[in-house]
């Protein structure tokens, strides 16, 4: 089995011209023969999946992501149904479309499969999967762009993606439905006067293939907000596709570029582009924005304010960091800010508490620390995987992992009051699972404060507030 | 022939959590209720226009979205399945209704003598978006009356409020006039919500009012307003607001429902009545009736 990879990117034009009506314009006649030639390319890849992200399926409940393995039905399209139907009968992978919603999860997405016989597959996916696929003999996944996503947001759903490519070894084709400019012509037209709505929307369409044929898929995504405001008019879904393009391909600027045609579709700005990833050696990367691995945005206004607990788990536990044994936990207690009192120490480096309590106080020259889990400040993952998921349903955990992810927690704390490692002297460990984890822990715990040595007591109890299997109660003295 | 006439115009909201939560036949989900101060609001409006015999329902729904022109479903007979593209789970929909082709024509062509992009829908094939289907199956179950559908014009989209609403009015106007010339006694519907912010969760079970309210408390002052001039006969106030309102409120009028209603009604200065109000996964809505049958002569 491969490692799994993006064999091929390709931006293809979503109206449905160029399947019902290539012969009325030579211009559709140029996309229609690229489309072809495209699908060619795709055949002689041995690519084993198409994914298609497509502008023309809008959605409001985080992302959707087709499951029905076998979708039939005859699409006519709401403003150009005159020039036919077209019938499709698609190969969907849903397996892997439910692995990739479950992907979603794991990184804070809000996501859902669907599987409804009759459910309107929309313009632009049709027109991409019955061209590029037209004997159906690759099977194919279908994602809806979210109205209200981010960049962060829209990588992410990349990044969960690439997730499932790799474990299941799949050579992936990675296709944005979209048109670059997308204003049409608001008259109906003769398909001989169609022409790109304007000099401006023509000159941004130049220079954005421009960029694709030198492999700076990237530059295009950190210019997304400013194409939009100049060449898009505001439909339902913004012109963010190259945001989910450029992350399925590392964000990279170093890719092979080929434009296969640009013609104008109604005015609004077509192109099929193939996307090679192929490293040209040219084209550097200075990231604009954090490079974000799971999402921690604000979605849940559904919940009042009584509710804000379930919500403040919700929003924090969304995100995590990026380590691979990292894993975002789904359930516990309500995060709080840490209290201040006379001599109390805080910092944002260490986890955020679960009740009403200080990281620390210090009296005199003792530290006494409030107990510390594995939570990553921040994101509040939990390195080696939460011990159980959100219905309690247990879960596979690395002890080790986690405790040393204590024992940096600890640090951070300690070093935050001014003190040093080598000054604890005292700790008290509580594992919820002695016969299973005392061996890791003990292990990671000679490695560690055990060079320092303080006196240690170990405690096995029922649980913890937050699904970790491991956390520690600190004494330092630090002389002054 | 005798002149015809517009019975009442009314807005009409369509979320299918609406049809969802009624488990009519047609309707392949099964809920445990929901939103009963909307659904009641429609029994009120049914039960209000029932003392009022009409021909034909013309309805503007903001989900058959054109971008070139403005289309009128062009066949006399429409039947399929309606599954919602945003909420499949809440609405798959076994619809067949019929289309006063007639009427449509007559519109369309008062419409392209005064310069307005248009077009007749005639392919067999089109699939009736879910906003009409909704509209058509609380406003009259029965399904008994012809319908004429236009699509909504997205020139809020292409220019602005101002001039989607210059468009609106117009068509509003030859909407008018067509009823006028065909003899019809006619309702005309504005398929629409009012503030349309929507909440980007759905909760486990999607019928769970504990979890409905209004997005915000500026989305509530903004229905509010306009349900205030709505019952007090003020509805050239809501056009000169429109913009503010569409744009503030993310209101569904920017499909230009409610601008093209209050038009073919000739803008009324009497009051309406409110049936009800009632959010939909936060955003706000209200069935409201002109009862253009009070007001309005019929020279017959
Ligand atoms: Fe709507």
């Amino acid at each position: 089995m491969s490692q799994g990879e993006i064999v091929a990117s390709y931006v293809v034009p979503v109206h449905p011209h160029t399947v019902l009506a290539p012969d009325q314009n030579a211009g559709w006649r140029r996309l229609r023969d690229a489309f072809d030639e495209a699908a060619q390319t795709i055949r002689d890849l041995d690519a084993d999946l198409l994914i298609i992200y497509s502008t023309t399926w809008p959605s409001i409940i985080g992302h959707q992501i087709q499951a029905d393995p076998n979708p039939e039905w005859v699409m006519v399209d709401h403003d150009f149904h005159d020039l036919g139907s077209i019938p499709y009968s698609f190969n969907i992978d849903a397996d892997f479309a439910h692995a990739w919603n479950e992907a979603n999860k794991q990184r804070g997405l809000q996501s859902r499969c669907v599987n409804y016989k009759g459910f309107p597959i929309d313009v632009g996916s049709v027109v991409a999967l019955t061209l590029l696929n037209p004997d159906n003999s690759i099977p194919a996944v279908i994602v809806s762009s979210n109205m209200y996503a981010n960049r962060s947001e829209t990588t992410v759903l990349a990044k969960s993606c690439l997730d499932v490519i790799k474990a299941q070894g799949r050579r992936a084709v990675a296709i944005t439905a979209m048109s670059l400019s997308n204003r049409m012509f608001t008259d109906f037209i003769q398909p001989e006067e169609d022409k790109i709505h304007s000099l401006k929307d023509d000159e941004w369409n130049r220079k954005i293939l421009e960029f694709l044929e030198q492999g700076r898929l990237e530059d295009v995504g950190q210019l997304s907000r400013t194409i939009h405001r100049q060449i898009r008019v505001q439909k339902v879904v913004a012109f963010k596709p190259m945001w989910w393009l450029s992350a399925m391909n590392g964000n990279r600027n170093d890719l092979t570029g080929r434009i296969l045609a640009y013609e104008a579709i109604h005015g609004a700005g077509g192109a099929v582009v193939h996307i090679d990833p192929t490293s040209t050696g040219v084209g550097d990367k200075e990231y604009d924005e954090d490079d974000v691995e799971y999402f921690h945005g604000e979605r849940g206004v559904l919940e009042g304010a009584e509710e804000s607990e379930k919500d403040a788990i919700q929003n924090t536990n969304a995100g995590a960091d990026s380590t691979d044994e990292s894993t975002a936990s789904d359930s516990g207690p309500a995060l709080w800010d840490p209290t201040e009192a006379k001599g109390s120490v805080n910092t944002d480096a260490a986890p955020k508490p679960v009740g009403a309590y200080p990281h620390a106080r210090k009296v005199g020259d003792m530290l006494f620390l409030s107990g510390v889990g594995p939570r990553q400040p921040g994101t509040n993952a939990i390195p080696g995987g939460p011990i159980h998921d959100e219905n309690g349903e247990p879960l596979e955990y690395d002890i080790k992992a986690q405790t040393h992810a204590v024992v940096n927690n600890v640090k951070r704390i300690v070093e935050e009051a001014g003190a040093t490692m080598d000054q604890v002297v005292d700790v008290t460990t509580f594992l919820v699972d002695m016969k299973r984890d005392f061996a890791g822990y003990n292990e990671v715990w000679a490695e560690t404060l055990g060079k320092v040595g303080p006196t240690r007591t170990t405690l096995a109890i029922d649980a913890l507030p937050t699904p970790i299997a491991v956390e520690m109660k600190v004494i330092v003295h630090m002389p002054e | 022939m005798g002149k015809g006439q517009i019975v009442a115009g009314c807005i009409a909201p369509h979320p299918p959590h609406l049809v969802y939560a009624e488990n009519p036949p047609q309707n392949e989900p099964v809920a445990e209720g929901g939103w009963e101060q909307l659904r009641w609001g429609y029994e009120r409006l049914r039960a209000s226009l029932s003392e009022h015999d009409y021909d034909a329902i013309v309805l503007l729904s903001p989900h058959w979205q054109t971008y070139v022109g403005t289309h009128f479903l062009g066949l006399p007979h429409f039947e399929g399945l309606s599954v919602d593209p945003i909420f499949p789970n809440l609405f798959r929909y076994h619809y067949d209704m019929n289309v006063d082709v007639e009427l449509a024509q007559a519109i369309h062509d008062e419409a392209a003598k005064a310069g307005l992009p248009v077009k007749m829908m005639e392919n067999p094939d089109f699939r009736v978006d879910y906003g009409t289907i909704t509209t058509g199956h609380l406003f009259n179950p029965d399904w008994d009356k012809p319908l004429v559908v236009i699509s909504s014009n997205r020139s809020t989209a292409y220019y602005s409020v101002e001039v989607m609403q210059e468009i609106m009015i117009e068509l509003g106007k030859v909407t008018r006039k067509a009823i006028e010339a065909s003899g019809k006694r006619v309702v005309v519907l504005a398929s629409n919500s009012l503030s349309h912010r929507h909440f980007t969760t759905e909760s486990e079970v999607p019928e769970d009012m504990s979890k409905e309210h209004i997005t915000s408390h500026a989305m509530h002052l903004w229905d509010m307003r306009m349900i205030d001039y709505m019952r007090s006969g003020q509805a050239q106030r809501i056009l000169d607001e429109m913009p503010e309102f569409t744009e503030q409120a993310i209101a569904e009028s920017d499909g230009g429902g409610l601008s093209w209603l209050l038009s073919t009604l000739d803008v009324p200065d009497y009051p309406a009545i409110l049936h009800g109000y009632g959010t939909i996964i936060g955003t706000g809505n209200a069935v409201v009736e002109w009862p253009c049958y009070a007001h309005e002569v019929n020279d017959e």
